[in-house]
Protein backbone atom coordinates (compact mmCIF):
# COMPACT_ATOMS: atom_id res chain seq x y z
CA UNK A 1 0.00 0.00 0.00
CA UNK A 2 2.74 2.37 1.02
CA UNK A 3 4.78 1.32 -1.98
CA UNK A 4 1.84 2.12 -4.29
CA UNK A 5 1.45 5.64 -2.95
CA UNK A 6 5.20 6.13 -3.28
CA UNK A 7 5.01 5.12 -6.93
CA UNK A 8 2.09 7.50 -7.48
CA UNK A 9 4.03 10.28 -5.79
CA UNK A 10 7.07 9.65 -7.98
CA UNK A 11 4.87 9.64 -11.06
CA UNK A 12 3.21 12.94 -10.22
CA UNK A 13 6.62 14.47 -9.43
CA UNK A 14 7.86 13.22 -12.78
CA UNK A 15 4.92 14.73 -14.66
CA UNK A 16 5.21 18.08 -12.90
CA UNK A 17 9.00 18.42 -13.21
CA UNK A 18 8.99 17.16 -16.79
CA UNK A 19 6.41 19.77 -17.84
CA UNK A 20 8.31 22.60 -16.12
CA UNK A 21 11.63 21.41 -17.54
CA UNK A 22 10.36 21.31 -21.13
CA UNK A 23 8.80 24.76 -20.77
CA UNK A 24 12.15 25.95 -19.44
CA UNK A 25 14.09 24.49 -22.37
CA UNK A 26 11.65 26.40 -24.61
CA UNK A 27 12.65 29.62 -22.87
CA UNK A 28 10.01 30.01 -20.13
CA UNK A 29 12.11 31.49 -17.30
CA UNK A 30 9.40 31.26 -14.63
CA UNK A 31 8.71 27.58 -15.30
CA UNK A 32 12.43 26.88 -15.31
CA UNK A 33 12.84 28.66 -12.00
CA UNK A 34 10.09 26.56 -10.44
CA UNK A 35 11.72 23.45 -11.86
CA UNK A 36 15.06 24.34 -10.26
CA UNK A 37 13.41 25.23 -6.93
CA UNK A 38 11.53 21.94 -6.75
CA UNK A 39 14.61 20.00 -7.79
CA UNK A 40 16.71 21.78 -5.15
CA UNK A 41 14.40 20.65 -2.33
CA UNK A 42 14.71 17.02 -3.41
CA UNK A 43 18.47 17.30 -3.87
CA UNK A 44 18.84 18.83 -0.43
CA UNK A 45 16.91 16.10 1.38
CA UNK A 46 18.71 13.39 -0.59
CA UNK A 47 22.18 14.81 0.07
CA UNK A 48 21.48 15.72 3.70
CA UNK A 49 20.65 12.10 4.46
CA UNK A 50 23.75 10.79 2.72
CA UNK A 51 26.19 13.42 3.91
CA UNK A 52 25.12 13.24 7.55
CA UNK A 53 28.78 13.09 8.46
CA UNK A 54 29.56 16.24 6.48
CA UNK A 55 26.50 18.49 7.05
CA UNK A 56 28.40 21.61 5.99
CA UNK A 57 28.89 20.23 2.50
CA UNK A 58 25.21 19.67 1.73
CA UNK A 59 24.36 23.08 0.34
CA UNK A 60 27.56 23.23 -1.72
CA UNK A 61 26.68 19.96 -3.35
CA UNK A 62 23.09 21.10 -3.93
CA UNK A 63 24.49 24.10 -5.80
CA UNK A 64 27.03 22.03 -7.69
CA UNK A 65 24.29 19.62 -8.77
CA UNK A 66 21.98 22.43 -9.85
CA UNK A 67 24.72 23.98 -11.95
CA UNK A 68 25.49 20.57 -13.45
CA UNK A 69 21.80 20.02 -14.24
CA UNK A 70 21.67 23.44 -15.90
CA UNK A 71 24.85 22.93 -17.93
CA UNK A 72 23.98 19.40 -19.04
CA UNK A 73 20.35 20.02 -19.97
CA UNK A 74 20.96 18.97 -23.56
CA UNK A 75 22.08 15.52 -22.43
CA UNK A 76 18.51 14.77 -21.37
CA UNK A 77 17.13 12.16 -23.72
CA UNK A 78 13.33 12.51 -23.83
CA UNK A 79 13.03 8.71 -23.93
CA UNK A 80 13.79 8.27 -20.22
CA UNK A 81 12.06 9.75 -17.14
CA UNK A 82 13.42 13.15 -16.21
CA UNK A 83 13.57 12.04 -12.57
CA UNK A 84 15.94 9.22 -13.57
CA UNK A 85 18.12 11.75 -15.37
CA UNK A 86 18.23 14.09 -12.36
CA UNK A 87 18.89 11.20 -9.98
CA UNK A 88 21.80 9.98 -12.13
CA UNK A 89 23.39 13.44 -12.06
CA UNK A 90 22.87 13.87 -8.29
CA UNK A 91 24.29 10.43 -7.61
CA UNK A 92 27.25 11.12 -9.90
CA UNK A 93 28.01 14.41 -8.13
CA UNK A 94 27.73 12.73 -4.72
CA UNK A 95 30.05 9.88 -5.67
CA UNK A 96 32.47 12.30 -7.31
CA UNK A 97 32.61 14.38 -4.14
CA UNK A 98 33.01 11.34 -1.86
CA UNK A 99 35.81 9.94 -4.02
CA UNK A 100 37.66 13.21 -3.86
CA UNK A 101 37.09 14.15 -0.24
CA UNK A 102 36.12 11.23 1.92
CA UNK A 103 38.35 8.42 3.04
CA UNK A 104 37.80 5.15 1.27
CA UNK A 105 36.40 3.34 4.33
CA UNK A 106 33.73 6.02 4.67
CA UNK A 107 32.57 5.55 1.12
CA UNK A 108 30.18 2.65 1.46
CA UNK A 109 27.94 4.11 4.10
CA UNK A 110 26.34 7.01 2.17
CA UNK A 111 25.85 4.92 -0.95
CA UNK A 112 24.50 1.88 0.82
CA UNK A 113 20.97 2.45 -0.31
CA UNK A 114 18.08 0.04 -0.43
CA UNK A 115 16.23 2.13 -2.99
CA UNK A 116 18.93 2.52 -5.59
CA UNK A 117 16.78 4.40 -8.06
CA UNK A 118 15.19 7.81 -8.49
CA UNK A 119 12.62 7.20 -5.74
CA UNK A 120 15.53 7.59 -3.30
CA UNK A 121 15.81 11.18 -4.49
CA UNK A 122 12.20 12.15 -4.98
CA UNK A 123 10.59 10.54 -1.92
CA UNK A 124 11.53 13.51 0.23
CA UNK A 125 12.01 17.25 0.01
CA UNK A 126 13.72 19.86 2.16
CA UNK A 127 13.13 23.52 1.49
CA UNK A 128 15.34 24.77 4.28
CA UNK A 129 18.55 25.87 2.63
CA UNK A 130 21.72 25.76 4.67
CA UNK A 131 24.72 27.97 4.14
CA UNK A 132 26.99 27.19 1.24
CA UNK A 133 30.68 27.29 2.08
CA UNK A 134 31.99 27.82 -1.40
CA UNK A 135 30.73 31.17 -2.60
CA UNK A 136 29.60 31.05 -6.21
CA UNK A 137 29.75 34.85 -6.44
CA UNK A 138 33.43 34.81 -5.42
CA UNK A 139 34.23 31.98 -7.81
CA UNK A 140 32.47 33.89 -10.56
CA UNK A 141 35.01 36.66 -10.09
CA UNK A 142 37.84 34.26 -10.96
CA UNK A 143 36.51 33.57 -14.48
CA UNK A 144 38.04 35.23 -17.56
CA UNK A 145 36.78 38.83 -17.91
CA UNK A 146 34.51 38.32 -20.90
CA UNK A 147 32.79 35.28 -19.48
CA UNK A 148 32.36 36.85 -16.06
CA UNK A 149 31.00 40.13 -17.41
CA UNK A 150 28.64 38.40 -19.83
CA UNK A 151 27.19 36.33 -16.98
CA UNK A 152 26.94 39.26 -14.56
CA UNK A 153 25.26 41.57 -17.08
CA UNK A 154 22.76 39.13 -18.55
CA UNK A 155 22.07 36.80 -15.63
CA UNK A 156 22.49 38.94 -12.52
CA UNK A 157 21.94 42.56 -13.56
CA UNK A 158 19.11 41.67 -15.92
CA UNK A 159 20.41 43.38 -19.08
CA UNK A 160 19.23 42.06 -22.43
CA UNK A 161 21.75 40.33 -24.67
CA UNK A 162 21.74 43.37 -26.97
CA UNK A 163 22.47 45.78 -24.11
CA UNK A 164 25.25 43.58 -22.81
CA UNK A 165 26.67 43.25 -26.32
CA UNK A 166 26.77 47.03 -26.66
CA UNK A 167 28.33 47.49 -23.25
CA UNK A 168 31.04 44.86 -23.72
CA UNK A 169 31.56 45.58 -27.42
CA UNK A 170 30.95 42.00 -28.38
CA UNK A 171 28.47 40.48 -30.82
CA UNK A 172 25.23 39.07 -29.42
CA UNK A 173 26.29 35.57 -30.46
CA UNK A 174 29.61 36.04 -28.65
CA UNK A 175 27.74 37.05 -25.48
CA UNK A 176 25.70 33.85 -25.56
CA UNK A 177 28.81 31.75 -26.12
CA UNK A 178 30.61 33.55 -23.28
CA UNK A 179 27.70 32.88 -20.90
CA UNK A 180 27.61 29.23 -21.85
CA UNK A 181 31.37 28.71 -21.55
CA UNK A 182 31.48 30.77 -18.37
CA UNK A 183 28.93 28.55 -16.63
CA UNK A 184 30.83 25.44 -17.70
CA UNK A 185 34.04 26.95 -16.35
CA UNK A 186 32.19 27.91 -13.17
CA UNK A 187 31.11 24.30 -12.70
CA UNK A 188 34.72 23.17 -12.95
CA UNK A 189 35.87 25.86 -10.51
CA UNK A 190 33.11 24.94 -8.07
CA UNK A 191 34.06 21.28 -8.27
CA UNK A 192 37.73 21.99 -7.61
CA UNK A 193 37.22 24.62 -4.89
CA UNK A 194 37.69 23.42 -1.34
CA UNK B 1 25.81 33.02 -2.85
CA UNK B 2 22.59 31.55 -1.52
CA UNK B 3 21.02 28.67 -3.40
CA UNK B 4 17.93 30.79 -4.09
CA UNK B 5 20.17 33.42 -5.72
CA UNK B 6 21.93 30.78 -7.77
CA UNK B 7 18.52 29.55 -8.98
CA UNK B 8 17.58 33.12 -9.91
CA UNK B 9 20.85 33.46 -11.80
CA UNK B 10 20.43 30.18 -13.65
CA UNK B 11 16.80 30.88 -14.57
CA UNK B 12 17.36 34.30 -16.08
CA UNK B 13 19.24 35.64 -19.05
CA UNK B 14 19.77 34.40 -22.56
CA UNK B 15 20.53 30.75 -21.82
CA UNK B 16 17.22 29.69 -20.26
CA UNK B 17 15.96 28.28 -23.54
CA UNK B 18 18.41 25.96 -25.30
CA UNK B 19 18.55 24.72 -28.86
CA UNK B 20 19.52 21.14 -29.64
CA UNK B 21 23.22 20.36 -29.73
CA UNK B 22 24.49 20.88 -33.30
CA UNK B 23 25.25 17.58 -35.04
CA UNK B 24 28.61 18.86 -36.26
CA UNK B 25 29.96 18.76 -32.68
CA UNK B 26 29.60 14.99 -32.86
CA UNK B 27 30.10 14.30 -36.56
CA UNK B 28 33.23 16.36 -37.26
CA UNK B 29 35.50 14.88 -34.55
CA UNK B 30 34.36 11.34 -35.32
CA UNK B 31 34.88 11.83 -39.07
CA UNK B 32 38.34 13.24 -38.31
CA UNK B 33 39.19 10.24 -36.13
CA UNK B 34 38.01 7.80 -38.79
CA UNK B 35 39.97 9.61 -41.49
CA UNK B 36 43.14 9.55 -39.36
CA UNK B 37 42.67 5.84 -38.79
CA UNK B 38 42.28 5.18 -42.55
CA UNK B 39 45.34 7.29 -43.37
CA UNK B 40 47.34 5.45 -40.73
CA UNK B 41 46.28 2.12 -42.23
CA UNK B 42 47.17 3.21 -45.78
CA UNK B 43 50.53 4.66 -44.73
CA UNK B 44 51.64 1.84 -42.44
CA UNK B 45 50.05 -1.21 -44.02
CA UNK B 46 48.48 -0.44 -47.38
CA UNK B 47 45.37 -1.97 -48.87
CA UNK B 48 45.17 -5.71 -49.41
CA UNK B 49 47.04 -6.22 -52.74
CA UNK B 50 44.18 -8.21 -54.27
CA UNK B 51 41.30 -6.34 -52.67
CA UNK B 52 39.13 -6.51 -55.81
CA UNK B 53 39.30 -10.33 -55.87
CA UNK B 54 39.09 -10.70 -52.11
CA UNK B 55 35.94 -8.57 -52.12
CA UNK B 56 34.21 -11.34 -54.07
CA UNK B 57 34.68 -13.84 -51.23
CA UNK B 58 31.89 -14.24 -48.66
CA UNK B 59 34.53 -14.59 -45.91
CA UNK B 60 35.63 -10.99 -46.55
CA UNK B 61 32.08 -9.74 -46.16
CA UNK B 62 31.39 -11.79 -43.03
CA UNK B 63 34.48 -10.22 -41.48
CA UNK B 64 33.45 -6.72 -42.54
CA UNK B 65 29.82 -7.09 -41.43
CA UNK B 66 30.94 -8.53 -38.08
CA UNK B 67 33.21 -5.57 -37.40
CA UNK B 68 30.62 -3.06 -38.65
CA UNK B 69 27.90 -4.61 -36.47
CA UNK B 70 30.13 -4.35 -33.42
CA UNK B 71 30.89 -0.74 -34.35
CA UNK B 72 27.15 0.04 -34.44
CA UNK B 73 26.57 -1.76 -31.13
CA UNK B 74 29.52 0.08 -29.61
CA UNK B 75 28.21 3.40 -30.87
CA UNK B 76 24.79 2.63 -29.38
CA UNK B 77 26.40 1.76 -26.02
CA UNK B 78 28.50 4.92 -26.11
CA UNK B 79 25.42 7.02 -26.75
CA UNK B 80 23.48 5.42 -23.91
CA UNK B 81 26.35 5.78 -21.45
CA UNK B 82 26.74 9.46 -22.33
CA UNK B 83 23.25 10.34 -21.11
CA UNK B 84 22.50 10.30 -17.37
CA UNK B 85 19.82 7.80 -16.37
CA UNK B 86 19.57 6.08 -19.77
CA UNK B 87 18.76 2.38 -19.69
CA UNK B 88 21.81 0.17 -20.02
CA UNK B 89 20.49 -3.33 -19.21
CA UNK B 90 20.20 -4.36 -22.88
CA UNK B 91 23.72 -3.26 -23.79
CA UNK B 92 25.48 -6.59 -23.05
CA UNK B 93 23.01 -8.24 -25.42
CA UNK B 94 23.81 -5.80 -28.22
CA UNK B 95 27.55 -6.10 -27.72
CA UNK B 96 27.67 -9.84 -27.02
CA UNK B 97 25.04 -11.03 -29.53
CA UNK B 98 27.13 -10.58 -32.70
CA UNK B 99 30.12 -12.21 -30.98
CA UNK B 100 28.11 -15.28 -29.92
CA UNK B 101 26.67 -15.57 -33.42
CA UNK B 102 30.13 -15.48 -34.98
CA UNK B 103 31.45 -17.98 -32.44
CA UNK B 104 28.67 -20.42 -33.37
CA UNK B 105 29.61 -20.07 -37.04
CA UNK B 106 33.30 -20.48 -36.16
CA UNK B 107 32.52 -23.64 -34.17
CA UNK B 108 30.73 -25.11 -37.18
CA UNK B 109 33.69 -24.25 -39.43
CA UNK B 110 36.12 -25.88 -36.99
CA UNK B 111 34.02 -29.01 -36.68
CA UNK B 112 33.76 -29.41 -40.43
CA UNK B 113 37.44 -28.77 -41.09
CA UNK B 114 39.98 -31.58 -41.34
CA UNK B 115 41.70 -31.96 -37.93
CA UNK B 116 45.14 -30.90 -39.17
CA UNK B 117 43.72 -27.74 -40.81
CA UNK B 118 42.16 -26.46 -37.58
CA UNK B 119 45.28 -24.91 -36.12
CA UNK B 120 45.76 -22.83 -39.27
CA UNK B 121 42.16 -21.60 -39.14
CA UNK B 122 42.76 -20.31 -35.63
CA UNK B 123 46.30 -18.93 -35.82
CA UNK B 124 46.36 -17.79 -39.46
CA UNK B 125 49.63 -16.15 -40.44
CA UNK B 126 49.23 -12.78 -38.74
CA UNK B 127 48.01 -13.47 -35.20
CA UNK B 128 51.17 -11.96 -33.76
CA UNK B 129 50.41 -8.45 -34.90
CA UNK B 130 46.75 -8.32 -35.95
CA UNK B 131 45.37 -7.34 -32.47
CA UNK B 132 48.11 -4.76 -31.92
CA UNK B 133 47.47 -3.17 -35.33
CA UNK B 134 43.71 -2.94 -34.70
CA UNK B 135 44.41 -1.37 -31.31
CA UNK B 136 46.82 1.09 -32.93
CA UNK B 137 44.34 2.08 -35.65
CA UNK B 138 41.69 2.61 -32.98
CA UNK B 139 43.63 5.31 -31.14
CA UNK B 140 42.54 8.33 -33.25
CA UNK B 141 38.91 7.14 -33.14
CA UNK B 142 39.15 6.61 -29.38
CA UNK B 143 40.53 10.10 -28.87
CA UNK B 144 37.71 11.57 -30.99
CA UNK B 145 35.03 9.55 -29.17
CA UNK B 146 36.30 10.57 -25.73
CA UNK B 147 36.42 14.18 -26.91
CA UNK B 148 32.76 14.02 -27.99
CA UNK B 149 31.82 12.32 -24.70
CA UNK B 150 33.44 15.10 -22.71
CA UNK B 151 30.84 17.45 -24.19
CA UNK B 152 28.06 15.15 -22.96
CA UNK B 153 27.37 13.88 -19.45
CA UNK B 154 28.53 10.32 -18.75
CA UNK B 155 27.89 9.34 -15.13
CA UNK B 156 29.50 5.88 -15.08
CA UNK B 157 32.91 6.86 -16.26
CA UNK B 158 34.66 3.49 -16.34
CA UNK B 159 31.86 1.87 -18.33
CA UNK B 160 31.57 4.91 -20.59
CA UNK B 161 35.31 4.81 -21.32
CA UNK B 162 35.12 1.08 -22.03
CA UNK B 163 32.22 1.59 -24.44
CA UNK B 164 34.11 4.36 -26.23
CA UNK B 165 37.13 2.03 -26.55
CA UNK B 166 34.98 -0.84 -27.79
CA UNK B 167 33.33 1.34 -30.45
CA UNK B 168 36.71 2.75 -31.52
CA UNK B 169 38.21 -0.75 -31.67
CA UNK B 170 35.35 -2.03 -33.81
CA UNK B 171 35.67 0.92 -36.21
CA UNK B 172 39.40 0.23 -36.43
CA UNK B 173 38.61 -3.42 -37.18
CA UNK B 174 36.46 -2.29 -40.13
CA UNK B 175 39.39 -0.21 -41.39
CA UNK B 176 41.82 -3.07 -40.81
CA UNK B 177 39.61 -5.41 -42.90
CA UNK B 178 40.76 -3.53 -45.99
CA UNK B 179 44.31 -4.67 -45.32
CA UNK B 180 43.93 -7.96 -43.45
CA UNK B 181 44.98 -11.06 -45.41
CA UNK B 182 43.16 -13.51 -43.11
CA UNK B 183 39.98 -15.12 -44.40
CA UNK B 184 39.09 -17.48 -41.55
CA UNK B 185 36.19 -16.49 -39.29
CA UNK B 186 37.77 -18.53 -36.50
CA UNK B 187 40.70 -16.13 -36.66
CA UNK B 188 38.39 -13.12 -36.74
CA UNK B 189 36.32 -14.38 -33.82
CA UNK B 190 39.36 -14.45 -31.56
CA UNK B 191 42.15 -12.14 -32.72
CA UNK B 192 39.94 -9.31 -33.98
CA UNK B 193 38.09 -9.45 -30.70
CA UNK B 194 41.36 -9.11 -28.77
CA UNK B 195 42.16 -6.10 -30.96
CA UNK B 196 38.78 -4.54 -30.10
CA UNK B 197 38.92 -5.34 -26.39
CA UNK B 198 42.38 -3.78 -26.00
CA UNK B 199 41.18 -0.20 -26.61
CA UNK B 200 38.08 -1.03 -24.52
CA UNK B 201 40.37 -1.86 -21.59
CA UNK B 202 42.36 1.30 -22.26
CA UNK B 203 39.14 3.35 -22.29
CA UNK B 204 38.04 1.79 -19.00
CA UNK B 205 41.42 2.60 -17.48
CA UNK B 206 41.48 6.27 -18.48
CA UNK B 207 37.71 6.95 -18.44
CA UNK B 208 37.42 8.11 -14.82
CA UNK B 209 40.24 10.61 -15.30
CA UNK B 210 39.42 11.86 -18.79
CA UNK B 211 35.64 12.02 -18.59
CA UNK B 212 35.07 13.53 -15.12
CA UNK B 213 32.98 16.71 -15.02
Amino acid sequence: MQRTSEVDLLRSTELRLHALFLQGVDGDALAYRRFLQATATHLRAFLRRRLSRWPDEVEDLVQESLLAIHNQRLSYDTGVPLTAWIYAIARYKLIDWLRRHARRDNLHDPLDDLQADESALFSSADAEAGEARRDVAKLLATLPDKQRDAIIHTKLDGLSVREAAGLLQMSEAAIKVAVHRGLKALATTLRDAK
Amino acid sequence: MKTEDLITMLSSGPDVGVAARPARLTVLPLAGGLLASVVLMLALLGLHPNLAQVALLPAFWIKLVFAATLACAGWFATKRLSAPGARTVTLPLWLGGPVLLLWCAAAVVLLQAAPDARADLFWGRTWRYCPALIALLSLPVLAATLHVMRGLAPTRLRLAGAAAGFAAGAVAAVVYCLHCPEMSIVFVGFWYLIGILTPAALGAAIGPRVLAW
